[in-house]
């Protein structure tokens, strides 16, 4: 049996307009073993967005507990919150984020001016070329996001969320501005991440993506319907 | 560690636009730069007049006689009385402390000059010692001064301005020449170097200056004074008590005098004693210790008052020195205007800065900085600008002062605190309007911030 990394129980979301109030997430349980490769599937407004910020820890629940690595981290400090998003998490969004004018190497670095133990600069410098080599940019660290491809750009958003070696990896559509040749691409990168033993979770509205997953949960209208670990009596094995 | 990396994310930030960071700045280089070039002419001109008054000899302070009653009840004003003798000016030299030089001054008074078939009355004739020379801050222009064996031994020499040599020698060097003054032949060894109009606008040059001795004893003669004014200098002899009116050319011989000294007659009265004190700071304690001093020596009661006057020129120099000083804080108030107008400009950039970045402050958010590392980020890059700024103002401050230098002539000086100032009011000025926009970056949720279109 895997361990668990991602334990929700009975998550809810209620987001208060003035006097309305708005549940998005209702009763939410959910388990992610360490390794497992997740889809988050569902139309728009189905609350995966908003599951996905909360187990990105940038977001809390109102309701329900979240255990992360054995931790709650719903009702943890702020400051406690940043350093595991430093440590332990790591983000590609769909419109890559990376800082325009700044190199693909110091894009790279960024997070770990946020990381406790300070590294020396060379230090840094090598892990960001070490990242960047491991998505296959190795030749590319001086330029800018404007003179790399989407594709190109992804990947650094793929080096700068590894850069701290995380255990978990959170994408939000992360083909969503790419062309399919390039998705394809993207999607191997994670194929190959999770074989190295990192936990992948996405979050797409495309069956074509969520296939690439070997788990695929589907939300609506903030529930789950569909989950095979559900019907599957044994978990799966990474 | 952490705040260099920070003080390097804030650098490349701002070089990311250049034109951008250059303009936000100009509030501050010019505030700054305002700022660094009033100082400098301030301070100029402040340390200008203070040496011209210095040249003036305003640093001086005056000993004069006091105020004598006359028959009737008749006062005369301050001087009239005959109360400063020699001895005096000795003892202030040697028991005041705080006193540098001084000098016994005999006025002559309105003295013709003849020098072949021309005659002149100079509007300055004095007696002096050669230490007047110094106090005044006066140099010789040719010749040379009178010696202090010339004061003790009555020689007939002077030294005369500039405005002589042009109205009695016809503008030629009158070194050695015979100048009668009164009816006394006297040799000029000297000439003064030009000091122009004196702040009343008096000609300091039309001057004629000789030994005090000589001045006294020979060409004004003693004046008349009565036994009441010269409590300490009360004489035995009746011949001394009751002074020779006009002129004394044999001065008794003084009972006390037993050094192989210039014998003055007790009676041999100072028109004036000019004393420096030996800073500018010890001004008024050297007038304290001389008034204190001549009150003993004039052996004057708790309840008598001064019988001389002692006038601290340092009061009118601290008037000027006011006047200058608040111009200068005039200025450097609309300077620091100029400054908080610059860091409204900051904080406005800083502004529109955190909302153009949101998404980087969401980014740097999800990958893991804390609130402080984004509130210490946008304070370091608000305090990084305004202290670039601050260094090229106070460049461009003293590159303007060394221009108006050069160009207008004006006296400047360069200001190590006002640099000092301006560095720490920079990096005060972004701090203060860096921080409401650093405060409200550090406040967004990164989640809205992520999605910021």
């Amino acid at each position: 049996m895997s361990q668990e990394l991602i334990k929700l129980v009975n998550i809810g979301k209620t987001y208060f307009l003035g006097e309305i109030s708005v549940p998005v997430l209702k009763g939410i349980s959910l388990e992610i073993g360490k390794g497992e490769y997740v889809a988050l599937m569902g139309a728009s407004g189905s609350g995966k967005s908003t599951l996905m910020n909360i187990l990105g820890c940038l977001d809390r629940q109102t309701e329900g507990d979240y255990f992360f690595d054995g931790e709650e981290v719903g009702r943890i400090s702020g400051d406690r919150r940043a350093k595991i998003r430093n440590k332990k998490i790591g983000f590609v969004f769909q419109s890559f984020n990376l800082l325009p004018r700044t190199s693909a190497l110091d894009n790279v670095i960024m997070p770990l001016n946020y990381t406790a133990q300070g590294l020396s600069s060379s230090e840094a410098r090598r892990r960001g070329i070490e990242a960047l080599k491991q998505v296959g940019l190795g030749e590319r660290i001086d330029h800018f996001p404007s003179q790399l491809s989407g594709g190109q750009q992804q990947r650094v958003a793929i080096a700068r969320a590894l850069i701290n070696r995380p255990p978990v990896l959170f994408a939000d559509e992360p083909t969503g501005n790419l062309d399919s040749k390039t998705s394809v691409e993207v999607m191997n990168m994670f194929s190959e991440l999770n074989a190295s033993g990192i936990t992948v979770i996405l979050v797409t509205h495309s069956t074509e993506i969520a296939d690439c997953a070997k788990r695929t949960i589907m939300l609506k209208d903030g529930r789950i319907v569909d989950d095979p670990k559900r019907h599957a009596a044994e978990p799966k094995e990474a | 560690m952490r705040i260099v990396s920070t003080v390097l994310t804030s650098l490349k930030s701002l070089r990311r636009n250049p034109t951008r960071t250059l303009l936000t700045t100009l509030g501050i280089i010019i505030g700054i730069a305002a700022v660094i070039t009033m100082m400098e002419i301030g301070n100029g001109s402040k340390s200008a007049i203070q040496t011209s008054l210095e040249n003036m000899g305003a640093n001086s302070i005056m000993v004069m006689p006091g105020s004598m009653m006359g028959p009737g009840g008749a006062r005369q004003g301050a001087g009239a009385a005959v109360s400063l003798v020699p001895a005096d000016a000795d003892a202030i030299g040697e028991y005041c402390p705080s006193v540098a030089l001084y000098s016994p001054v005999v006025r002559g008074g309105n003295v013709q000059v003849i020098f072949g078939n021309v005659n002149w009355v100079p509007s300055n004739m004095f007696g002096v010692a050669p230490a007047y020379f110094e106090i005044r801050n006066w140099d010789i222009e040719e010749g040379r001064l009178f010696t202090n064996e010339e004061v003790d031994t009555n020689a007939r020499v002077c030294v005369v301005g500039t405005t002589i040599v042009k109205e009695v020698f016809n503008g030629m060097s009158p070194l050695d020449c015979e100048l009668r003054i009164g009816d006394v032949t006297f040799t000029v060894i000297g000439v003064l170097k030009t000091k122009g109009a004196n702040m009343m606008g008096s000609d300091e040059d039309d001057v004629v200056l000789t030994p005090w001795t000589t001045m006294r004893m020979r060409v004004t003669g003693l004046k008349t004074g009565t036994a009441s004014n010269t409590s300490s200098t009360v004489s035995d002899s009746p011949g001394e008590r009751f002074a020779v009116s006009g002129r004394a050319l044999y001065p008794d011989q003084d009972n006390s005098i037993t050094k192989d000294k210039l014998f003055y007659s007790r009676f041999t009265q100072l028109d004036q004693i000019i004393v420096t004190a030996s800073n500018i700071e010890k001004n008024e304690q050297a007038v304290q210790e001389v008034s204190d001093l001549l009150r003993k020596r004039h052996n004057l009661g708790i309840e008598q008052d001064d019988d001389f006057t002692v006038r601290n020129s340092a009061e009118f120099m601290s008037m000027l020195n006011q006047t200058s000083t608040l111009m200068t804080n005039l200025l450097l108030g609309v300077a620091l205007i100029s400054l908080v107008v610059g860091g409204v400009g900051i904080m406005n950039i800083m502004l529109v800065s955190v909302t153009e970045r949101t998404r980087e402050i969401g980014l740097r958010m999800a990958v893991g900085a804390r609130s402080r590392d984004i509130l210490r980020q946008f304070l370091i890059e608000s305090v990084v600008l305004c202290i670039s700024g601050g260094i090229m103002g106070i460049l461009l401050g003293h590159g303007m002062s060394l221009m108006i230098a050069t160009v207008l002539g004006w006296p400047i000086e360069a200001s190590p605190q006002a640099i000092v100032a301006a560095v720490i009011v920079s990096a005060t000025v972004g701090i203060l309007f860096g921080f409401y926009p650093a405060w409200k970056a550090s406040r967004l949720d990164p989640i809205e911030a992520l999605r910021y279109e």
